[in-house]
C-alpha cells in the first residue's frame, strides 16, 4: 500500500512540478480542436511573434520576482524606450543604417537606465519594490508622453537616408528565408537560452535565487546582495528596452500607450509559470509556459471571435485557476 | 496503580510518510496531575507524535484512549474538543492583536456576533490572574510583549478550552533563566490541579527538575519509559542515542598557539559598550554571560552584520578595515548566526547550494559552476559532518533543525577561514547532533584555527572552552581560564556578585 501511496505521491509531484507545461499541452489540443486554423503555420508564427515581446519582458521581471521584488515599470519602460528609438529615427536624423543602430543603443540604454534608477531605489535606497518601480514607472510614463505630445511618432518609411529605417521594419514584420520564421522569435529564442544558461549554470543565477530565498543568511554567508539585486532590475529594464524594440520594429510607429499593461501580463506568466512573489522559486522554462499559456488564451479567443472585454474576464479567470493550482502545491510542501 | 484509569493512552501508534516509518508502535501514557516529558534525538518522532495526538497528522494504525474511553482525532478541532491542547516551538500568536483577542483567538465568544470586549478582556484579566501574570494587561498587543509574556499568552490560550491534556513543545528554548523558573512555576500549578503536561526539551537539567516520568524514543519507536527519580542523567542519554557516552563532551588536546585575532574596545549601540580581547590559534574562547548581557550584538558588530561605532579589530596582527560580512569572510573570520531560520540556512533552496553559498566562486570559471566539481565537495562535506539527508538537491527545509544546523556549519567551514564565530550553535539541537558539533568545533581548533563559542547552556560552556569572558551589561565582566571555568564562576561574574 505504501508503495502504491509512494507512486501516488510522486505522480502528483510530477503533475505539481510541471502544471504549466500540461496546462499549455491542453490549451494546444483544446485549440486545434476547436479551430481549424489554430495549427497553421500562419497562425503559429504569429503567436509567437506577438509573445515576442512579452517573453521579454517575462523573463526580466522573473529576475526582479526571484530576489524578492517585483517590477511594475516595466509596461512603461517599454513606452519610454520605443517613443525613443522612433523619435530619434523620424526626428533626431538617425535613420540611416549606421543612424538605425544608434537609435537601437538608445532605446535600449533608456530602458537600461531606467532600470539601473530601479535598483539604486531598491538595492540601495531600500525602498519597497513595489513603491520604487510604481514611481519610476510614473516618471517613465511622464517622459514618454512628453516625448510624443500623446501623438503616435511614424517611422520615416522609403524615404532618401531611411534605410535603416525600412530595415528596422523589415526585422520587426518578416521572418527568415529558410522556414519564414520570424526574427523577433529568433531572437526571443536566444535570449530564452541565454536566461536558461544564466539561471542553471552561473553563478549569477544562483545567487539571485538565493537573494530572494534568504536575503540575511545570503548576506552573512559575505555575498554582495545588493549587486545581485540591483542586477535583477538593471536586467528587467534592458529586457524592457528589448521588448520596445521589437515593437516598435513590428508596429513601424511608436505612441506612448504602447507597452501599457505587459508588466501585469509578465507578473501573470510567472506566477502561473510557478514563481513564488516572495522569491526564492521559478523558472525560465516555466515562465516561458506561462507567456504561452497567455497568448494562447488570447489567440484562440481572437479565432473564435470573441470579444476583447470578455477575454479580459476569461484570462483573469484562468489566472486565478492557475494559481490556485500552485497554491495548494504549496501548502502540500 | 495498576487500575488507575489514565488521562491519556496512546497504544501502538504507527505513521509513515510515503514509505519511510516515521512511527512504529509507539506508545505513550499520561497520568492525571503529572508533567511527562518526552525526550528524543531531533527525528526521533516526538514531534510527529505530538502532531497525531493534536489532529495536525491521521495515525495509520493505533489507538488512543482518553480517561479510558477511544477516541478518534481526526483534525485539529477533535482534539480540542477532547481537552488536548498544544504550544508549539514557534509560537502561533497574532501579533498585532492584542493578549486577550489572542486567547480567545479560537473563539472569541459573544453574542450573535457581536464581540462583547468588556467580557472579553475581564475573561482574559482573570486567567492571567490565575497563573500569577495579572500584570500583563489583557489590551496590550502580543507585539509589545517580551518572548516570555508571549508564551504565558499561548498557555492562557491553551488554557482558555478548559484543555485537560497541554503539550509544550520546547517551550524553553527561547526563555532566559528567570522566566524559565516562572514557566515551571505555572506548569507545577496546573499539574496540581489535575491537569496533564507533556514537555519536550532537549535540555535534561530541566526535564529532570520539572518532570515525573520520561517516555525515550528513539528511530520512530519507544526506547523506555522510565521515573525521573530512577535515571541519571547519562542513563537517559544513552538511552536517547542508543549506546554509551565515553564522554558528553569529545577529548580534546589543546595545542594553543599565537594570538590570532583581536577585538579591542568594540562599541556598538546600547548592548555593546567597550568589548575587548583576544583569540590564540588552536583555542575555543566562550562569549558567556547572560541573555541580553550584548554576546551577540558584540560579535555581530565585529563581523559587520550590524554597525559598529568604534573599535579595532586584528587578525594575525593585521588591522581590519572596513566591516561587512563580505570582508570579514575575505580577512579569515566568519558567523554562524544564532537565529538559524532567519539567518542561517535558506530553507527553500537545496542542500547543496545552502553549502556552497558562501565559497561558490571557487567552483566557476568565467562566473560558470563547475557543477561536477560543487557535487562533489557537497558529498564530502555531508561525509565530514554527519549530516543525515536524502538527497543533496533535496530543499533544506526537508532536514530535522540539527542537520539543519549542521549544514549552516558546513556552509562556514566551506568559506575557508581561520576564525569561526559560533553563536549558540546547538541551540535547539539533539544530544547526538550536538556531539557531533562538539567534535566538528574540536577538528577546526586541531587544525591551528579559532573558535569564539556563545553558548547559554553552562555545562557546554565548562566542556568546550579553554577560555571564557563573561560579558555583563555590554561590558567583559572578567575572563576565566580553563581550570576557572565553573558555573559558580560564570554566575557571579554576569550577575556581578564578585564585584568589589
Amino acid at each position: 500500500m505504501s508503495e502504491a501511496a509512494k507512486r501516488g505521491g510522486s505522480a502528483k509531484a510530477f503533475l505539481v512540478k510541471y502544471s504549466p507545461v500540461i496546462i499549455l499541452a491542453a490549451l494546444v489540443v483544446v485549440s486545434s480542436i476547436i479551430s481549424p486554423v489554430f495549427l497553421s503555420v500562419q497562425n503559429i508564427y504569429n503567436v509567437l511573434r506577438q509573445q515576442a515581446p512579452y517573453i521579454m519582458v517575462a523573463l526580466g521581471v522573473l529576475m526582479t520576482i526571484l530576489t524578492g521584488g517585483i517590477d511594475l515599470s516595466a509596461g512603461f519602460l517599454i513606452s519610454v524606450s520605443h517613443v525613443f528609438l522612433a523619435a530619434a529615427a523620424a526626428w533626431w536624423g538617425f535613420a540611416s543604417g549606421g543612424g538605425i543602430v544608434v537609435a537601437i543603443l538608445l532605446c535600449l540604454a533608456i530602458g537600461f537606465a531606467f532600470g539601473c534608477a530601479n535598483g539604486f531605489l531598491v538595492a540601495k535606497m531600500k525602498l519597497a519594490a513595489f513603491i520604487a518601480t510604481l514611481a519610476v514607472m510614473m516618471i517613465a510614463k511622464g517622459l514618454s508622453y512628453i516625448i510624443t505630445g500623446g501623438s503616435p511618432i511614424k517611422l520615416p518609411l522609403e524615404a532618401e537616408g531611411c534605410e535603416g529605417a525600412d530595415a528596422l521594419i523589415a526585422f520587426g514584420q518578416s521572418g527568415d528565408p529558410v522556414i519564414g520564421l520570424p526574427y523577433a522569435v529568433w531572437l526571443a529564442i536566444a535570449v530564452v537560452i541565454i536566461f536558461w544558461f544564466i539561471m542553471n549554470q552561473t553563478m549569477f543565477g544562483r545567487m539571485i535565487v538565493a537573494s530572494g530565498s534568504n536575503k540575511q543568511a545570503v548576506h552573512l554567508a559575505g555575498v554582495n546582495v545588493d549587486k545581485y539585486i540591483f542586477s535583477a532590475y538593471a536586467i528587467s529594464g534592458l529586457m524592457a528596452g528589448i521588448a520596445g524594440f521589437l515593437i516598435c520594429a513590428r508596429a513601424g510607429v511608436a505612441t506612448s500607450t504602447n507597452g501599457d499593461g505587459y508588466e501585469l501580463d509578465a507578473i501573470a506568466a510567472c506566477v502561473i509559470g510557478g514563481a513564488s512573489l516572495s522569491g526564492g522559486k521559478g523558472g525560465v522554462l516555466m515562465t516561458i509556459c506561462g507567456v504561452m499559456i497567455m497568448g494562447l488564451i488570447g489567440n484562440i479567443m481572437n479565432l473564435l471571435s470573441v470579444a476583447s472585454y470578455p477575454q479580459q474576464i476569461i484570462k483573469g479567470l484562468i489566472i486565478i485557476g492557475a494559481v490556485v493550482m500552485n497554491g495548494m502545491t504549496q501548502k502540500d510542501e | 496503580m495498576a487500575d488507575e484509569v489514565m488521562r491519556l493512552e496512546m497504544k501502538n501508534i504507527s505513521k509513515s510518510f510515503g514509505g519511510v516509518h516515521a512511527l512504529q508502535n509507539v506508545s505513550l501514557s499520561l497520568r492525571p496531575g503529572e508533567v511527562h516529558a518526552l525526550c528524543g534525538e531531533n527525528g526521533a518522532g516526538k514531534s510527529t507524535l505530538m502532531k497525531i495526538l493534536s489532529g495536525a497528522y491521521s495515525r495509520d494504525t493505533g489507538e488512543i484512549f482518553i480517561d479510558g474511553k477511544p477516541v478518534n482525532i481526526k483534525n485539529p478541532k477533535d482534539s480540542v474538543d477532547h481537552g488536548v491542547s498544544i504550544i508549539y516551538q514557534e509560537f502561533a500568536s497574532v501579533p498585532d492583536l492584542t493578549v486577550a483577542e489572542n486567547i480567545f483567538l479560537n473563539h472569541v465568544r459573544g453574542s450573535k456576533n457581536v464581540i462583547n470586549w468588556k467580557q472579553l478582556n475581564a475573561n482574559a484579566k482573570e486567567l492571567l490572574d490565575s497563573l500569577g501574570f495579572g500584570q500583563i494587561n489583557p489590551k496590550s498587543k502580543v507585539r509589545e510583549l517580551t518572548v516570555a509574556y508571549q508564551q504565558i499568552v499561548e498557555i492562557c490560550k491553551a488554557l482558555s478550552t478548559n484543555c485537560s491534556i497541554l503539550i509544550l513543545d520546547e517551550p524553553s528554548a527561547v526563555l532566559a533563566n528567570a522566566e524559565i523558573r516562572q514557566l515551571f512555576g505555572i506548569l507545577r500549578k496546573l499539574r496540581d490541579e489535575g491537569k496533564s503536561i507533556v514537555y519536550i526539551s532537549h535540555r535534561l537539567d530541566e526535564v529532570f527538575e520539572i518532570c515525573d516520568r520520561i517516555t525515550v524514543m528513539k528511530d520512530g519507536q519507544n526506547a523506555g519509559v522510565v521515573n525521573t527519580a530512577d535515571v541519571t542523567e547519562k542513563q537517559l542519554v544513552s538511552m536517547m542515542i542508543g549506546r554509551d557516552l565515553e564522554s558528553y563532551f569529545p577529548e580534546r588536546e589543546s595545542h594553543i598557539g599565537d594570538v590570532i585575532f583581536e577585538a579591542k574596545d568594540i562599541k556598538a549601540g546600547k548592548m555593546v559598550q567597550g568589548v575587548s580581547f583576544k583569540v590564540h590559534k588552536g583555542e575555543v574562547f566562550g562569549l558567556a554571560g547572560l541573555v541580553g548581557a550584548g554576546r551577540t550584538e558584540t560579535v555581530r558588530a565585529i563581523f559587520g552584520a550590524d554597525k559598529m561605532e568604534s573599535g579595532q579589530v586584528f587578525i594575525n596582527g593585521q588591522e581590519i578595515k572596513h566591516f561587512s560580512p563580505r570582508n570579514s569572510i575575505g580577512n579569515g573570520y566568519a558567523l554562524l548566526p544564532e537565529d538559524r531560520k532567519r539567518h542561517g540556512v535558506l530553507l527553500n533552496l537545496p542542500i547543496l547550494y545552502n553549502m556552497t553559498i558562501s565559497c561558490l566562486p571557487k567552483f566557476c570559471s568565467g562566473g560558470r559552476i563547475r557543477k561536477a566539481e560543487e557535487r562533489k565537495f557537497g558529498d564530502k562535506m555531508v561525509d565530514a559532518l554527519k549530516i543525515k539527508i536524502g538527497d543533496k538537491m533535496d530543499n533544506t527545509s526537508s532536514l530535522s533543525g540539527g542537520n539543519q544546523q549542521k549544514v549552516a556549519v558546513s556552509k562556514l567551514i566551506a568559506s575557508d577561514c581561520h576564525v569561526y564565530i559560533l553563536d549558540e550553535p546547538t541551540r535547539g539541537v539533539d544530544v547526538g547532533a550536538k556531539i557531533e558539533i562538539y567534535k566538528i568545533i574540536n577538528d577546526i581548533v586541531a587544525e591551528g584555527n579559532a573558535v569564539i563559542m556563545i553558548s547559554s547552556e553552562m555545562p557546554e560552556v565548562i566542556g568546550m572552552c579553554d577560555r571564557v569572558a563573561v560579558m555583563r551589561n555590554g561590558k567583559i565582566a572578567g575572563e576565566l581560564q580553563k581550570e576557572e571555568i565553573t558555573e559558580q564562576n560564570m554566575i557571579e561574574l554576569s550577575m556581578g556578585v564578585n564585584k568589589v
